[in-house]
């Protein structure tokens, strides 16, 4: 009795096998799914329930391969609106289950990566790879795919062990670059440079909503480039990779920073600085930038502000923090908000100027809508300063 | 600081073991906090009214009067009114309009009560919601059934009458035309407390959904989890099959209500916890407009804990009651510890790496004629939850769980079997109001093949759990059907979820080589930790559940160690009650240094929270996993201490404690021991002994003890001749069944042929037929090791035998036993237990006909009544069984007594009282009969009879007002019983008010009496006095047997209905007019441990 549509429902035995090595020896079986490459890279969980797009689709994962703690990964589609950018940017997606959608108007994720040419891997133990990434912290990692009849295959797991060893680090990779966007602008009203080291649209939107004017600058615009659009805000915004790694980058974020601390209150320039905005920010005033063990990436950190005490729970994706430290008090510079899980540096502000910067994703996308307001406080402070003028 | 707490009283549909957990888990937190805590409750089976866990305790009736009494005599400072249920919350409110709480100067603590009314007064939460800009279904809030009509005149049918303050959608449902609309809003208005409904538009169909959120005093906010219901609008949250997390929601949509709940809860100013539910269009589409605004409504708020949020925390591992509790006296999220995790704080939002679905379980295999339709109105009396890392194994291990006789996945009825062709299927089978088979009917129809949109569309569940359904289905007739088993084969099926069993009967062969082949090709679940944050810290908690995957985190405990089997979901007959035994046995292992782990799949439970054991696993209670997990916990040492094993048997060296967790746990001993399991306490054969009635007839005569006379026939000719023999009335029951299932009372051959013809109709052959002794009922629990027997106490029913046990109002002490009989009740005992022999807990129920005591049954385990006498008598009976499965002897636990027998505390009297859920069952019948319907009990405590059942009364909500009309009308049978009741009522002021036959025996009798019409006789019928406002009670026998005694029923539902208490049992009224009589006189209100110290009380 088969009176299902074909290809209703796939438990098909694998078509495809692929395996997970990481550089600690361990490899992961499997079976693959979207484009049947192999990539390399690190190796990160994230433990967002929702946004799996969003997650794939999010520039700072360039150059990791992403665990999704969430079992089920598929099940309502991909569609236009949650693609954070032009494409899907982790290296591979690597779940317990991928699912096919049931939605209307949507197109299967499997398919989504596929288009794209990124690789997957389902139907290994998650949890207990998350539990070794968590305790081994981020390793490296290679995900080889082969025909379902080398599953298992020793060999095929030496050699993709062997990549995940060889893998080059991270810093090697002009991350920020690739992931960079063309120049563009959108929306109407106060003009907001943004710069663009791999920005998740969400935050254009979010400035859009709130009535700015979005010139997005590509990564390798220089401060100079940026400041004659004589902008009455400016964004640095997340992107991937280590902080240190990016020296161009850096300097033009030093000299717009620069301007605006020259510029003072009498014509203030206000910045927010998100995520690896925020640690180029902090390199800027000479702080130091390191490590987390594993990074933090979900939707679910409680961060508190360092002032109120008010508590909010926030989306994350980043690898390295700000070091307290190394923060020179003589900056101007305050630690305006700490995670409350360990403590570290979420958040810095100018005790005068309206410059602030964000660890955490105020956009959210996926995850809570709470820290929106980090918006509209920055367009307040913009729209202060034209009023200024 | 002193905080007194209400908890929620009796089990009701609708209000169950949640608020247990809930008021355990708040009494401990406040008390780590150094706040001292008075507890008040009227069921006394709950694991928060154990000593150690209030600082005082009060078991007593849940009124304002008592409350008050309480409040003056422990000057309270705060009172924690969001912790036990709609019953607290109703209470607090009533509390504070009384003004008491302003006179003693007692603050509410947490959320304010302002937020409390605004959020279940249906018009002031629509308000507020329409303030903040909120969206609401167009409703009206009717205080008349004319508001309503204008509303439906204006907007047309379907509407939805939702009433305010009520509980389990109690008095709500849909109206399609004017004259169901005028039925059910003033069904509304009675079931009401304020008289208030909201009619609304009907959004039948949409997708539901619920958010568990918390917010402290600095206005942090979080969402402890999501669930998403597979049964859309239309069927109650708590009678739906929940999933969560939610599956079908983008990000964007999952954080849009997300927001919603969030601002709710600041709007509403809660400090605590609170659900909030949502309606969503299913058809919605995911936009590419970054301005779209999903269609959505708020259906609902619930201020406080609540059954979902019980399942939230079980779901997720995070403690809602507990931080909540915190919250309540100012503590801030961020500085409450994360239990689980210990090193971060209740101020995140937790992460699942696993799927939980829920399943709930109704009573309908006890009232097989009633109406199995799901509305607004919850039906369900428990619920089953299950957790695996894909949905199919959550689905297929809760469907496991829901122990329903013969009812597994591939059960379907047989009035199914013939319908093959698709669209008929889907036409008769499928499509119509949803019902509690719905799962069967929708794997059914995927079996023959209807198509997924077609199912959708006929039932709104959404088409991702319909592909998943049909993917189960797809596996079994494509992979296992007739297939050979190979490793290959077997490990899939297993990661799907798939039951040894059904993958037995599917292959063709049997469970045992299905589990011979696993453990042969070595696939075997692991276990993986809830650990509130998708692995992402290191956590504590010793939390699990299974699942086919690679890694194992539950390493064998070390050290002695014992399972206790839990109980399952919560049914009529075995109720909290049980759950309580096993909480205390888990607490009386722990004390005597061996590890208790306890496995249950009842997620309201207090045994499920992960600090009741040693270790939890979440799983089914059958012979499946419970096998695995024996062999999970096994150790070299413990291996080799039991020695060699069957070949190809996994050795299961843990010993299992089965004597708790009611019948389901019991039912697994025989099975468990077959495969190689250790039962500690009383062996498998002594269970089977008792258990099955052949065996113990014989057994009973070898040993000289009477048992009502009677046999077993397989036709109607044989029954008939054992009528003939021991004389009628005779009770007749088919054989297969353990509890008072399809239990009738025959009066002649007439009730036996068409008990016959129902039998053989339901499929069974054979048929028990006992002589119906009309005696008094006494009940005992006791604890025997085999050698000697403590009997804790003699309860003495209310209700002559003929009343199901679990129905009855029980006295401890009996009140009416004559020294002779109470000996003959102790060496019964005595020597059954030492014969069988018993090694742990014993119940034995009694009937006194003729100066003979007969022995109705024996039940080698935990009872209904334990947790009431543990708690009357103060005699340990968990912990003294829990010493004896241990090894111990009674003795040597300082109990062994030589007359048996624990004296009673003088100037004691407790009773245990049933309560009912028929509210909710709108077409079942409340005659007590053999069958059990009650669903939970309450206790009266005092220092004699009178007052002791007079606040028995009052906490079952039996108590008639103090004045108004008793209507009388009963079955020609019972007249001459009746007439002390008549004339009791009489004296008591009250009018009475009968039916004809009825009415010239209370003429007769000299006293004045309104007759009335029966039904149907035109106006000033009966049914109108029932519902005029004015009736105190309802006295109405049902006539002889079965026969269609549609008139009584009517009543009966209409007292039911109108919230007047009905009394079918003469013995219950009596009781009633005594304990009236005993109402102008006080009763006491003390604490539990003050009634049991004589000393104290002789002084007063
Ligand atoms: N407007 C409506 N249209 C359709 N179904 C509704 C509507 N409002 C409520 N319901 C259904 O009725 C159930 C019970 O309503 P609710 O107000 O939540 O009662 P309770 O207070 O008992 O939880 C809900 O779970 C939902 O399925
Ligand atoms: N022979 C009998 N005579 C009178 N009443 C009986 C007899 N047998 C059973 N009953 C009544 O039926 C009830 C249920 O019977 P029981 O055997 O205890 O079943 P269960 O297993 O449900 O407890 C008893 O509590 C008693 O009131
Ligand atoms: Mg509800
Ligand atoms: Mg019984």
């Amino acid at each position: 009795m088969h009176l299902y549509a074909p290809k209703m429902y796939s438990y098909a035995p694998m078509s495809r096998a692929g395996v997970l090595a990481l550089e600690d020896g361990s490899t992961w079986w499997g079976e693959g799914f979207g484009d049947a490459t192999n990539a390399a890279g690190e190796v990160v969980f994230n433990t967002s329930m929702t946004g799996y797009q969003e997650i794939s689709s999010d520039a700072s994962y360039n150059g990791q391969m992403v665990v999704l703690t969430y079992p089920l990964i598929g099940n309502y589609g991909t569609f236009e609106r949650a693609a954070e950018s032009r494409r899907p940017w982790v290296e591979a997606l690597v779940v317990r289950e991928i699912e096919t959608t049931c939605r209307e108007g949507t197109i299967d994720l499997d398919v989504y990566l596929r288009g794209h040419g990124v690789p997957g891997l389902a139907g290994i133990d998650t949890r207990a790879l998350v539990r070794r990434l968590r305790s081994a912290g981020t390793l490296r990692g290679a995900l080889v795919q082969v025909p379902s009849d080398l599953a298992l295959d020793q060999d095929v797991a030496r050699r993709a062990v062997e990549t995940a060893r060889t893998t080059p680090a991270l810093a090697t990779r002009p991350l920020v670059v690739e992931a960079s966007g063309v120049e563009r602008e959108v929306g109407q009203g106060p003009k907001v440079a943004l710069l663009d080291t791999g920005v998740k649209e969400n935050q254009v939107r979010c400035l859009v909503q709130r009535g700015a004017t979005v010139r997005v600058f590509p990564a390798t615009a220089s401060a100079g480039d940026v400041l004659s659009w004589s902008p009455d805000g400016v964004v640095l915004t997340n992107g991937p990779g280590d902080p240190a790694a990016t020296p161009d980058v850096a300097t033009n974020v030093r000299l717009l920073l620069e301007a605006a601390l020259e510029r003072g209150t009498a014509d203030p320039l206000p910045i927010l600085g998100i995520c690896l905005g925020h640690q180029l920010l902090a390199r800027a005033i000479g702080a130091t930038t390191s490590r987390l063990r594993f990074g933090h990436h979900g939707g679910n950190h409680p961060v508190q502000d360092t002032r109120t005490g008010h508590v909010a729970i926030t989306s994350q994706n980043h690898e390295f923090q700000v070091d307290e430290e190394t923060l020179d008090p003589r900056s101007g510079f305050i630690v305006s908000s700490r995670n409350l899980n360990d403590r570290s540096v979420e958040g810095l502000a100018h005790r005068i100027l309206p410059i602030r910067t964000y660890q955490y994703h105020p956009e959210g996308a996926p995850g809570p809508r709470d820290n929106e307001p980090v918006f509209t406080a920055f367009m307040d402070d913009v729209r202060d300063a034209v009023a200024r003028r | 600081m002193k905080v007194l707490i209400i908890g929620s009283g009796p089990i009701l549909i609708g209000q169950a073991a949640e608020f247990d957990y809930a008021g355990t888990q708040a009494c401990r937190a406040l008390r780590e906090e150094g706040i001292e805590t008075v507890l008040v409750n009227s069921n006394p089976a709950t694991i928060m009214t154990d000593p150690g866990v209030a600082d005082t305790t009060y078991i007593e009736p849940l009124t304002v009067e008592v409350i008050e009494r309480i409040i003056h005599a422990e000057r309270p400072d705060g009172l924690l009114a969001t912790l036990g249920g709609q019953t607290g919350l109703n209470l607090a409110v009533a509390l504070a309009e009384a003004g008491v709480l302003e006179r003693n100067g007692v603050r509410i603590l947490g959320t304010p009560l302002a937020a409390i009314r605004q959020a279940e007064d249906r018009e002031a939460f629509k308000q507020l919601l329409l303030d903040i800009g909120e969206p609401v279904p167009h409703s009206v809030t009717a205080l008349s059934v004319d508001d309503a009509l204008a509303f439906a005149a204006d907007n047309g049918y379907p509407l939805v009458v939702r009433p305010a303050y009520t509980l389990g959608g109690t008095g709500g449902g849909f109206a399609a035309s004017e004259a169901e609309l005028r039925e059910r809003v003033a069904r509304g208005i009675a079931a009401s407390p304020i008289g208030q409904v909201l009619v609304e538009r009907s959004l039948l169909g949409w997708k539901e959904l619920e958010y568990e959120v918390m917010r402290d005093a600095a206005d942090t906010c979080i969402t402890v989890c999501n669930m998403e219901n597979i049964d859309p609008m239309g069927v109650h949250t708590g009678d739906s099959i929940v999933v969560a997390p939610s599956q079908t929601l983008t990000d964007k949509e999952y954080q849009v209500l997300r927001s919603s709940a969030l601002r709710i809860i600041r709007a509403l100013r809660i400090e605590g916890g609170c659900n909030v539910q949502f309606a969503v269009d299913p058809d919605r589409a995911p936009s590419s407009d970054p301005e779209a605004t999903m269609p959505y409504y708020v259906i609902e708020v619930n201020p406080r804990v609540s059954r979902s949020s019980a399942l939230a925390s079980k779901v997720t591992g995070y403690p809602i009651a507990r931080v909540a509790a915190k919250i309540a006296i100012g503590k801030k999220l961020h500085e409450i510890p994360n239990a689980v995790t210990k090193r971060t704080t209740a101020a995140f939002e937790p992460a699942l790496d696993y799927v939980v679905v829920k399943i709930p379980r109704w009573p309908f295999d006890k009232f097989p004629g009633a109406d199995r339709s799901l509305g607004t109105q919850m039906k369900a009396t428990g619920e089953v939850m299950a957790i695996d890392r894909t949905f199919e194994g959550a689905l297929l291990k809760a469907m496991r769980s829901l122990e329903i006789k013969g009812q597994g996945l591939l059960w379907e009825h047989s009035g199914w079997l013939d319908v093959n062709d698709p669209a008929e299927f889907l036409a008769r089978v499928v499509a119509g109001p949803a019902t509690d088979d719905r799962l069967w009917r929708l794997l059914a129809a995927l079996r023959r093949g209807v198509p997924i949109a077609h199912l959708h569309a006929a039932t709104g569940v959404d088409a991702w759990f319909l592909r998943k359904m049909a993917g189960i289905v797809r596996f079994a007739e494509d992979e296992l059907q007739g297939r050979t088993p190979t490793p290959a084969l077997l490990r899939r099926a297993k990661r799907m979820g798939y039951s040894d069993v059904d993958i037995a009967t599917l292959i063709g062969i049997l469970p045992a080589d299905v589990r011979r082949l696993r453990a042969q090709w070595g696939i075997r679940p692991v276990y993986k930790m809830v650990d509130t944050c998708a692995a992402e810290f290191e956590a504590v908690t010793p939390y699990f559940y299974s699942t086919y995957e690679q890694e194992n985190e539950a390493l064998p405990l070390p050290g002695p160690k014992a399972l206790i089997l839990g109980s399952g979901p919560i049914r009529i007959g075995q109720g909290i009650e049980f759950d309580c035994c096993c909480v205390q046995g888990s607490e009386a292992l722990r004390a005597r240094g061996v590890a208790p782990i306890m496995v249950n799949s009842n997620p309201e439970t207090v045994s499920t929270d992960f600090d009741a054991s040693a270790r939890l696993y979440f799983d089914p209670l059958d012979e499946e996993s419970i096998a695995a997990i024996a062999a999970n916990e096994a150790t070299e040492e413990s291996t080799a201490a039991i020695g060699a094993n069957d070949a190809g048997q996994e050795p299961l060296p843990i010993p299992v404690l089965v004597q708790f967790g009611g019948q389901t746990a019991l039912n697994l001993a025989d099975r468990i021991d077959a495969i190689g399991g250790r039962i500690a306490g009383t062996s498998a054969d002594a269970i089977g002994l008792a258990e099955d009635r052949r065996r113990f007839h014989e057994f009973a005569d070898s040993l000289g003890i009477p048992q009502p006379p009677g046999g077993t026939a397989e036709s109607l000719d044989e029954a008939a001749a054992i009528a003939d023999a021991v004389g009628y009335p005779v009770l007749v029951r088919p054989s297969y069944v353990l509890g008072g299932r399809g239990m009738e009372i025959a009066y002649g051959r007439d009730d036996l042929e068409r008990y016959f013809h129902h039998a053989l109709d339901a499929g069974t052959g054979r048929v028990l037929v006992d002589k119906y002794l009309r005696g008094r009922e006494v009940e005992i629990d006791a604890v025997s090791d085999g050698t000697d027997t403590l009997i804790a106490g003699i309860m003495e029913h209310i209700e002559r035998a003929g009343v199901h046990s679990g129905d009855s109002y029980a006295v401890y002490p009996a009140q009416s036993l004559l020294p002779a009989e109470r000996e003959e009740i102790v060496a019964l005992t005595r020597r059954i237990a030492e014969a069988l022999p018993v090694k742990g807990l014993l119940n034995v129920q009694f009937i006194i006909d003729d100066e003979r005591v007969w022995v109705l049954e024996v039940n080698p385990r935990a009872s209904r009544t334990v947790p009431f006498l543990t708690k009357v008598t103060g005699v340990p009976l968990a912990d003294l069984a829990v010493a004896i499965s241990l090894g111990r002897s009674l003795a040597s636990e300082g109990y062994a007594r030589d007359d048996g027998l624990w004296p009673a505390t003088p100037d004691l009297v407790a009773l245990k009282a049933p309560v009912f859920s028929m509210a909710k069952l709108l077409d079942v019948d409340t005659y007590l009969g053999p069958e059990m319907k009650s669903t939970g009990e309450v206790m009266g405590i005092d220092r004699t009879f009178a007052p002791a059942l007079w606040k028995s009364l009052l906490a079952s909500s039996l108590a008639p007002a103090p004045s108004g009309s008793v209507i009388v009308t009963v079955a020609d049978k019972d007249k001459p019983e009746a007439v002390p009741i008549i004339e009791g009522f009489h004296w008591l002021g009250y009018e009475l008010v009968a039916t004809a036959g009825t009415a010239t025996l209370v003429r007769s009798l000299g006293l004045p009496v309104t007759e009335v019409s029966k039904i149907g006789e035109g106006d000033g019928t009966i049914l109108s006095v029932i519902r005029s406002g004015r009736c105190a009670a309802v006295v109405n026998t049902p006539t002889h047997g079965r026969t269609v005694d549609r008139d009584g029923f009517l009543i009966r539902r209409a007292a039911v209905e109108a919230r007047v208490p009905c009394l079918t049992s003469l013995d219950t009224a009596v009781a009633v007019v005594t304990g009236l009589r005993a109402s102008s006189s006080s009763y006491a209100v003390a604490p539990l441990t003050e009634y049991r110290l004589p000393s104290v009380v002789a002084a007063e």
